[in-house]
């Protein structure tokens, strides 16, 4: 369903990778490797869409993802670097406003349901910049637990996460495979992902 | 498509709201200036008179690019304006959205604001009317080409000099005509004229603006 054809990437006057490909089907994770600066961050900047690459191209069902870069981010779901969520609100707000903005529809109920899952029950209605760091990774991540797009970006997910959360996250992930969705994400440490087939992916 | 430019809107006044400082002090700004001017010049009438439509103005033109700098910069430090920008509509929409709710913020208060400040200069009441419809139908105009130079210097070090560089040239026809507007109107001349190209203005800045805007974004983000 996602394949990338002969990517290049060139950040300043530096030559980061070139001649990257790889398929991904329903069902499949793709795990991105390697050092810092190695590339990974711009590779999944190239898969979402914002960063046009050097060279090659990348296919979503079989059609270049800039030709239909509506229909494609319909289908795409993507978690940076940055938690995307507003300090000056609180937990349900963030969560309601950014399925909002993402054109997708989340009730109350669900959205309380997601945050009891990250475990931020009884701090819905406390403004984020309350909240400890890991605790605001959390709300971030309560986006995946309703999120039904076929393919998931994932940068770093699991930083600023104590272990509980990781298990957690990692069995989110396996329900998404499971399901038949696609995951792309970049990570130093090693999580065990119990469902789907996991592939690997070396830059540098 | 309302849908998501509303949504945005909504977004934007209601951190607006939690953070009011921004606001208030782009207000106290604008009246500061402008409550020195009589102060400065002096008690003659007929001079207030003709300083008023242009001291106005430009303490309004200087207000709205106070807050210019923090439009896209929040959105795009805690990685919001990603977001916006990876939503499956075009992202001109959604700065649709931020310069309507710019403009609710900051352009709306101050046009509200102007004829209280505007009996200081001893305007006549149909020139006060004039000044705060110039300020209604200019307002937009300053919000949608603020955006453009926001989007324009985001991420940059010293963008905010940079910013007042490329905005204050496209800002000065809006400057001309809607102090011109009341000009005309207080030498009895009727201001009706400016007041139209002011509304042509406005029009062509909130249609071209925000897709202006939206490419400079992606080019940001990159």
């Amino acid at each position: 369903m996602l394949a990338a054809e002969q990517l290049a990437c060139v950040r300043g006057e530096r030559r980061l990778f070139a001649n990257v490909g790889f398929r991904l089907d329903g069902g499949e994770l793709l795990y991105l490797q390697g050092r810092n600066g190695a590339g990974k961050t711009s590779l999944l900047r190239m898969l979402i869409g914002l960063l046009p690459p050097e060279a090659g191209q990348i296919l979503w069902r079989g059609q270049d993802i800039h030709e239909q870069i509506d229909e494609y981010r319909a289908e795409l779901c993507y978690l940076g670097h940055h938690n995307a969520i507003k300090e000056e609100l609180t937990p349900l707000e963030n969560l309601l406003l950014s399925a909002r903005l993402a054109d997708e529809t989340l009730s109350e109920d669900d959205a309380l349901d997601a945050l009891e899952q990250v475990g931020l029950a009884g701090r819905e209605d406390l403004a984020c910049k309350y909240l400890s760091q890991g605790q605001k990774r959390r709300v971030a991540l309560a986006r995946l637990v309703k999120e039904r797009r076929a393919l998931w970006v994932l940068d770093e997910p699991f930083v600023a996460l104590d272990v509980a959360a990781v298990a957690w996250l990692a069995g989110i992930i396996s329900g998404h495979l499971q399901r038949g969705g696609l995951a792309v994400m970049t990570t130093h440490q090693p999580v065990d992902i119990p469902a789907g087939t996991v592939r690997e992916l070396r830059l540098g | 498509m309302l849908k998501i430019i509303a949504a945005v809107i909504g977004r934007d006044l209601k951190l607006a709201l939690r953070r009011q400082a921004d606001i208030v002090s782009a207000l106290f700004f604008f009246i500061i200036v402008v409550s020195l001017f009589p102060l400065g010049v002096g008690p003659e009438p007929d001079l207030l008179r003709k300083l008023a439509p242009g001291v106005l103005w430009v303490a309004a033109l200087l207000a709205t690019m106070l807050s210019l700098p923090r439009l896209f910069a929040d959105d795009h430090r805690d990685g919001t304006l990603e977001q916006l920008a990876l939503a499956p509509h075009p992202l001109g929409l959604a700065v649709t959205g931020k310069v309507f709710a710019h403009w609710l913020v900051s352009g709306l208060p101050l046009a509200l604001l102007a004829p209280v400040l505007g009996l200081q200069f001893d305007l006549p009441t149909d020139a006060l009317l004039v000044l705060t419809g110039s300020l209604l139908l200019g307002t937009p105009a300053l919000s949608g080409i603020g955006a453009i130079g926001a989007a324009l210097t985001l991420g940059l070090r010293g963008g905010g000099i940079l910013l007042s560089l490329l905005v204050l040239p496209l800002y000065i026809p809006v400057l001309i005509f809607g102090a011109g507007a009341v000009d005309a109107t207080v030498a009895g001349l009727g201001g009706e004229g400016h007041l139209s190209l002011l509304a042509a203005l406005t029009f062509a800045a909130l249609g071209f603006a925000p897709w202006a805007s939206a490419a400079a974004l992606k080019i940001a983000l990159e």
